[in-house]
């Protein structure tokens, strides 16, 4: 079972509808034995990081999710709060990745709203995935590349699209929203990882 | 690169497409979510399902297509018509809707974006506009187009992006319906002005007219409705055509 981590942001429910597609059996679940117990976990999220935080913390949603063995899958926010901290109403976040979250700077449209490819996918994450393929995303603040990337992206500055450091995965963009390479990557987070 | 978007428009009345679609051979072709399915195989960036049911039964049906959609659909889509509180948009995120498009609603009062974007983030909301010239100055009209306000259209979309709006999407009503080419310089001005994304909407007839609206008109996406339904550009060679004009297009 799938544990998707419930806890008010945005459209989890998105989530469930890709595994539901992909026939894996999941659910939206803010109970803390329940998402201990899943054989994989699923960190999704839209919204703001430091209101975010705080619900977390509030919740104790946040030691459990630092505290997880099993395969977790950040999406988009979730991604960024697995990371050290966030421009994002100054936030501090769960510190499992050591990357800084900044807002864009630039002439260029924020949010980065839209496809746009990925590259250097070194993780069986992106397994018949090909180089340059493209994903959704939505996000005015981003991760830079550093030794956890496993895959890049290039808008106003080269940006990490995907972080794995031990039992931990995450993407910036939305997989569940990125057609058949989006399918994929969720297919190989569940068969793979 | 990030892509130009291509955004099919449906009309939907009862949980049905309105217009009549023939360009490719489904089961069902009045079927929203059959349609929509389609359209996300042949390329489409994303979808827009605007619901022009007019009956108090409307949130409910709504909610129950958003719901059909988010499970069969793979790419964002963004549901509008007539959606005008924090509940309305509520049920609509619970249904697994991406985003929504308030119009109507938000000219009414102001604070809806502010609120939407607070709840439910900003990438949540998006704002409609349609807009028509009166000689002088691009005015915004309300209910589908049918009542005119005071209000400049391009005052009005740097309210919204103050407010907390996600993106714009900007309907020329000059220019809808003609298929002679959408509104360049409108466009332009306004994506120019405003730091969110601008969807084109009105005027598509041709291919050209869809990269004069990338390259000169400066939009992030655009949208069409009937050119695609039956079937005068289909979206795989639009995407072609475009590509070979080095419009980043995915």
């Amino acid at each position: 079972m799938i544990a998707i981590i419930d806890y008010n942001a945005g459209n989890v429910r998105s989530v469930k509808f890709a595994l539901d597609r992909l026939g894996v059996e999941s659910e939206i679940t803010a109970d803390f034995s329940k998402i201990r117990n899943a054989d994989k976990v699923i960190f999704p999220g839209v919204g703001e990081a430091a209101s975010t935080m705080n619900f977390l913390t509030k919740t104790g949603l946040n030691d459990l999710i630092v505290s997880l063995k099993q395969p977790v899958l950040g999406i988009c926010l979730g991604m960024q709060l697995l990371c050290k901290s966030s421009e994002e109403g100054n936030a501090l976040c769960l510190n499992i990745l050591p990357n800084e979250i900044k807002l864009f700077k630039g002439d260029m449209k924020i949010p980065h709203m839209g496809w746009n490819q990925i590259f250097n996918l070194k993780s069986p994450l992106f397994e018949g995935v090909e180089e340059g393929s493209f994903v959704y995303f939505v996000h005015s603040y981003y991760a830079e590349n550093n030794q956890y990337t496993i895959a890049n992206c290039n808008y106003i500055t080269h940006f990490t699209a995907a972080l794995h450091k031990d039992n931990f995965f995450a993407v910036q963009f939305h997989p569940e929203k990125s057609g058949k390479v989006g399918e994929q990557i969720l297919k190989n987070f569940i068969i793979n990882i | 690169m990030l892509t130009k978007r291509i955004i099919p428009c449906l009309d939907i009345k009862d949980g049905r497409t309105v217009k009549g679609v023939n360009f490719v051979n489904l089961r069902d072709a009045g079927d929203a979510v059959e349609l929509g399915k389609a359209y996300a195989e042949q390329g489409a960036d994303e979808l827009v399902f605007l619901d022009i049911t007019a009956t108090v039964e409307k949130r409910k049906t709504l909610a129950a297509l958003a719901k059909r959609i988010a499970q069969n659909l793979n790419i964002p889509f963004t549901v509008g018509g007539g959606i005008s509180s924090i509940d309305d948009v509520a049920v609509l995120l619970d249904s697994g809707a991406d985003k929504i498009s308030i119009n109507t609603a938000a000219v009414k009062r102001p604070e809806l974006i502010t609120e939407l974007a607070k709840n439910f983030g900003s990438q949540f909301v998006v704002l409609a506009v349609d807009t028509r010239f009166d000689g002088m100055e691009w005015k915004v009209y309300l209910n589908g187009g049918r009542t005119p306000t005071s209000l400049n259209t391009i005052d009005w979309l740097k309210e919204a992006q103050e407010r907390g709006a996600g993106e714009v999407l900007l309907t020329s009503m000059n220019h809808d319906g003609t298929k002679n080419g959408f509104a360049l310089q409108l466009t332009a001005k306004a994506s120019e002005l405003l730091k969110i994304p601008v969807i084109a909407s009105g005027g598509a007839g041709t291919m050209q007219h869809f990269a004069e609206i990338f390259t000169e008109g400066k939009a992030d996406a655009a949208l069409a409705a009937s050119i695609f339904h039956f079937g005068e550009i289909p979206i795989p060679e639009l995407k072609t055509f475009l590509k070979n004009k080095n419009i980043a297009i995915r």
